[in-house]
């Protein structure tokens, strides 16, 4: 189990106790901006104050991440009239003085293409799946995994490893006092194939070796001279237990000390910050598991990103991310198109158009990432994409948050009935709370859009709330929450978290039209709502943010909300900017095959929860 | 491309009291000039020698660096074949590490029975061996080095020197930066296969006298014109747009992430506006036409996240009239020329006419900061800031 007091980094000399710490400021170091975010205690409460931004310096022609911190720093000064930057340009006054300054300094990086790791093990599904699954929490981009049993030969395995150039290798393999033999080989092979780190040729490539404790020396023998090796715990001690933390921590600590410091302008960066430099997934991670371990629930998150998707579990405490490193809404927006498949895409649209209209205007958006949808019709297009590379991102999740394999699971007589049992632990219906970042999801016209973006792609079951980040502050306050717990927590819950609602959905499928489920709403003013609701409708119903209700929910015999087929469920629920939304659309999600019934039904889900404007829209599905 | 016009946002005169005096442009624009200075860095993937001293003329084949990357290895399971435990495996060695093994000459030997059982490993390659493990029972053997050359890609002269590194080729020309493209460095005498800028490169306008050439077209190339490209030898296409499906059939793959440049297709591929039938601007068009039947040195790899590449067509000569190359300006103030990049006016020119401050209101209901545009043919367009580029002419 891994929750966050255990990935705590060791807390440094800080400048200020906690409890006398008056500002705050936190930074993202992202591959295009750099976000700062100002953060102050007012009246006794820790609240976000104001945001800054400014392109990220880490290209030629300025090479210096720190030049594009002081312009986003310089922005926030612009607007509070605080004054943060030293007049000397090395970092910033702290702590504060009374007048100017600030008390903590912390920041995560992405820029210049993140951690990108290679993660090796012996067993495809044992060793080299926990270790993807370290490096993965870690805030990597994993770009290979290899395995003694992945159907590649040594020689195809070699040419892999020579072709990328990792920033680090992660490198498990047997159980303490198990396997040797096979170890050593994938040992030799990774030194035969001389992988070359990717950020300039003169240091050498850190590799964590988190395998069989009883080669250690065998391992560091080989490898010396060549490699920076950190022995560190196994990851598999013994079959039955997985143990990520010390190479997750390993990992963490090699970032700063060799990946970072080649980077240009983090040497100085790093002597400003009061906490090691944090990957911005690792941050965002983080985030995610403060909701999971404040409210004591089941957690789904996504960083739908230009890029990248980064999808977070915590479910029973079990924090796992994935990235999938070639989805994203602007980069990576014509590779969801060919993963997906461009029906896929279309089956979200609600208009007329052609296949190759949307490949092109795609493909268009892909060559010039930074436009964005001025018509109606290409805000649709773009949340069609984004439903897909959400689905994706979740598929992919599934293969990475699963049980450990290579254990012995005893199987009950049902299992028998079924082809295999499920190895993904990640159950729509246990998660509690789905949480969104990400330009597309924050900057989204309206708040419900996200919402059915969301509902759409992960088809979340029975009860589910739904958060979003508001300015995109998840990292900042991921990375801060290392140092200042509380001091996090509060400006996440008041300032950052935007509850957009929740979602009451059954799971199951019938014909449309057919009696679904009646869901009873005691409403604050002691006024009860009913509301039936029939197969294939969706509907929305307004509870301001900040209030709860008791929800009674009674499903038709073939559907299920939480208790079983036909079962009543009472729940609490929360309103919030969409309210509370009632999904009768069936689990999977019924979408007729026939193209102009598709549309047809599209059109009716959108206008009865006021998705978009309404004439625009009439005047495209004409 | 959808045709239909949409109709720009009414603006409220109050808020456009407010002006930027100068805007920050999110797209930088593509460079198309007539006559600058143009500096190549031409570097090894990892240190070598470099073969030229600063003030060597050189042409565009000529080679600047070389060096050496360290063999392909080969892993021989030798315990194995032998049938013989690993930590007994130095015993039957006949080569130790260091030593050169010819292909097929043997490097492990084992007999047993008084010589009437013998097995032997052959080197599966010329080498030298590199490793003899008594642990794992393997022993490795390092393929020849692999030599790796770079050549100068421009003709002109080599005016600095990185030690062990490469060279930098200094050229006078013009510099057109494309879009998006594929394949990678080639070059060619420039040959214009249409009358104007709105016109297709069809399979017609594509002769045998094509070859090695670099052909400029206008709004688009087919799917039958870049097979036929490739059929006659022609070295280059660079044209406005390409259709999605046309280039994933003529590439046998789907562009998923745009970093391009390895793929061998038979041509080098530059479009220079974007996808779909596309007039070529016409300013790219004109100039590129006026220095038809001269050598282009063309290279199609684009790279659009970290450090973003973008292709070119360069085009060396003696012309005077020096324009500045290398400008960081991202300023946009009234008056400033830009391309409009996104629907519902993509691919519109004109120039800046107002800066609002305030966020304004698009049809997708986004609030944004905007500009408007003058466009040339007299009306005017209100659209997003990120949704123009600047034209660097």
């Amino acid at each position: 189990m891994e929750v966050l007091r255990h990935i705590r980094i060791t807390m440094p000399a800080l400048k200020k106790s906690l409890e006398d710490m008056q500002y705050i400021l936190a930074t993202d170091v992202g591959s295009t901006t750099t976000k700062a975010r100002f953060f102050r205690k007012k009246d006794g409460v820790w609240r976000f104050y104001v945001a800054g931004e400014a392109p990220t310096t880490v290209e030629a022609p300025y090479e210096d991440v720190t030049l594009g911190v002081q312009n986003a720093v310089r922005e926030v000064e612009e607007l509070t009239g605080h004054k943060l930057l030293r007049p000397d340009g090395h970092g910033l006054i702290m702590p504060y003085d009374g007048k100017q300054g600030v008390d903590l300094y912390c920041t995560t990086s992405s820029a210049g293409g993140g951690l990108q790791m290679m993660v090796a093990g012996l067993i495809k599904n044992m060793t080299a799946e926990s270790a993807n699954r370290a490096a993965l929490g870690a805030g990597a981009i994993v770009m290979d995994v290899i395995a003694r049993d992945d159907g590649r030969q040594p020689y195809q395995k070699i040419q892999r490893i020579r072709n990328l150039r990792p920033d680090m290798i992660l490198f498990a393999g047997g159980t303490d006092g198990g396997a040797g033999q096979h170890v050593m080989e994938i040992a030799e092979l990774i030194k035969a194939a001389e992988p070359k780190p990717r950020l300039g040729v003169s240091y050498k490539l850190p590799i964590v070796y988190a395998g069989n404790k009883t080669l250690r020396e065998d391992i560091a023998k080989l490898f010396k001279g060549e490699f920076a090796l950190t022995s560190v715990d196994n990851i598999r001690p013994v079959l039955e237990q997985e143990n990520t933390e010390p190479a997750r921590r390993a990992v963490h600590e090699l970032f700063m000390e060799h990946v970072m410091s080649h980077a240009p302008g983090y040497n100085r960066l790093m002597q400003w910050t009061d906490v090691p430099i944090m990957p911005t997934p690792a941050g965002e991670g983080m985030a995610m598991q403060l909701i999971a371990d404040t409210f004591k629930i089941n957690v789904l998150g996504v960083g739908l990103g230009g890029a990248t998707t980064n999808v977070y579990s915590v479910v029973d405490g079990r924090f796992v991310r994935s990235v999938s490193a070639n989805l994203g809404m602007s980069y990576s927006v014509t590779n969801v198109m060919k993963e997906a498949g461009i029906p896929n895409i279309m089956r979200w649209i609600p208009f007329k158009i052609e296949e190759e209209e949307v490949a092109s205007r795609l493909m268009n958006k892909m060559i010039r990432p930074t436009t964005i949808p001025q018509t109606l019709e290409d805000l649709m297009v773009e949340h069609a994409v984004a439903r897909e590379a959400l689905r994706l991102g979740l598929q992919h999740h599934r293969t990475i948050a699963t049980r450990l394999k290579g254990v012995q699971t005893q199987r009950t007589i049902s299992d028998m009935f079924e082809q295999a049992i499920e190895d993904s632990y990640v159950k729509m219906m246990t998660i509690d709370v789905i949480a969104g970042t990400g330009g597309l999801l924050s900057h989204a016209p309206r708040r419900v859009q996200p919402m059915l973006i969301l509902s759409d792609a992960w088809l979340p079951e029975g009860v589910t709330r739904m958060f979003q980040d508001s300015v995109f502050m998840m990292p900042h306050l991921g990375v801060t929450s290392t140092v200042y717990r509380d001091a996090a927590w509060s400006i996440f819950d008041k300032d950052c978290l935007l509850r957009i609602g929740t979602s009451v959905a059954a799971a199951g499928t019938g014909k449309l039209g057919e009696h679904c489920m009646t869901v009873e709403l005691t409403m604050p003013d002691g006024t009860t709502v009913k509301e039936d609701m029939k197969f294939g409708d969706i509907k929305l119903v307004p509870l301001a943010e900040g209030l709860e209700v008791k929800a009674v929910i009674h499903p038709a015999k073939a559907f299920d909300v939480g208790e079983g087929p036909g079962k009543s469920k009472e729940a609490t629920v929360i309103g919030g900017i969409a309210g509370i939304l009632l999904d009768a659309r069936g689990r999977p999600l019924y979408l007729p095959e026939d193209d102009a019934q598709r549309r047809d039904l599209l059109y009716k889900w959108f206008t009865s929860l006021k998705l978009y404007p309404e004439d625009p829209l009439k005047e495209l599905v004409k | 491309m959808t045709t239909k016009k949409h109709e720009a946002p009414k603006n409220d005169k109050k808020k456009d009291d407010k002006e930027s005096g100068e805007a920050h442009a999110y797209t930088p624009g593509l460079k198309v000039k007539r006559a600058m200075t143009i500096d190549k860095l031409r570097r090894l993937p990892i240190p070598g020698e470099v073969l030229h001293k600063i003030g060597d003329k050189v042409n565009y084949d000529t080679k600047v660096a070389r060096t050496e990357i360290s063999g392909e290895p080969e892993i021989v399971k030798v315990a194995m074949v032998l049938g013989v435990e690993a930590e007994d495996m130095t015993r039957y060695m006949l080569k130790k590490a260091g030593d050169k093994v010819k292909q097929g000459e043997n490097i492990a030997f084992y007999t047993a029975l008084f010589g009437l059982m013998k097995k032997s490993v052959p080197s599966p390659k010329d080498g030298v061996i590199e490793s003899v493990s008594e642990v794992t029972g393997q022993v490795i053997v390092r393929g020849a080095p692999i030599p790796v050359e770079v050549d100068a890609y421009l003709p002109g002269t080599i005016v600095d020197v990185v030690p062990r590194e490469g060279a930098v080729v200094q050229t006078h020309g013009a510099f057109i930066q494309g879009i998006f493209g594929i394949g990678g460095e080639t070059h060619g005498e420039i040959k214009v296969v249409v009358a104007g800028n709105g016109d297709e490169i069809t399979p017609d306008k594509i002769g045998p006298d094509c070859k090695g050439k670099v052909l400029i077209g206008g709004s688009l190339v087919t799917l039958d014109a870049m097979k036929k490209a490739a059929q006659v030898g022609v070295s280059a296409v660079v044209v406005g747009g390409v259709r999605h499906q046309d280039l994933t059939t003529f590439t046998g793959q789907e562009i998923g992430v745009a970093i391009t440049g390895q793929e061998e297709v038979g041509i080098t591929l530059i479009i220079t506006e974007g996808f779909g039938k596309m007039n070529m601007s016409a300013t790219t068009f004109k100039l590129l036409k006026s220095f038809e039947g001269y050598l282009a040195c063309v290279n199609g790899a684009t790279q659009i996240r970290a450090g973003v590449l973008r292709p070119e067509i360069i085009i060396p000569h003696e012309q005077k009239g020096e324009e500045k190359g290398d400008t960081f300006a991202m300023g946009m103030v009234p008056g400033t020329p830009v391309r409009i990049i996104r629907q519902p006016y993509f691919g519109a020119i004109g120039v800046v006419d107002h800066l609002p401050v305030e966020l304004q209101a698009m049809e997708s209901e986004s609030m944004v900061r905007v500009l408007t545009v003058k466009l040339s043919d007299g009306t005017t367009a209100t659209v997003p800031r990120a949704n123009v580029e600047i034209i660097e002419e």
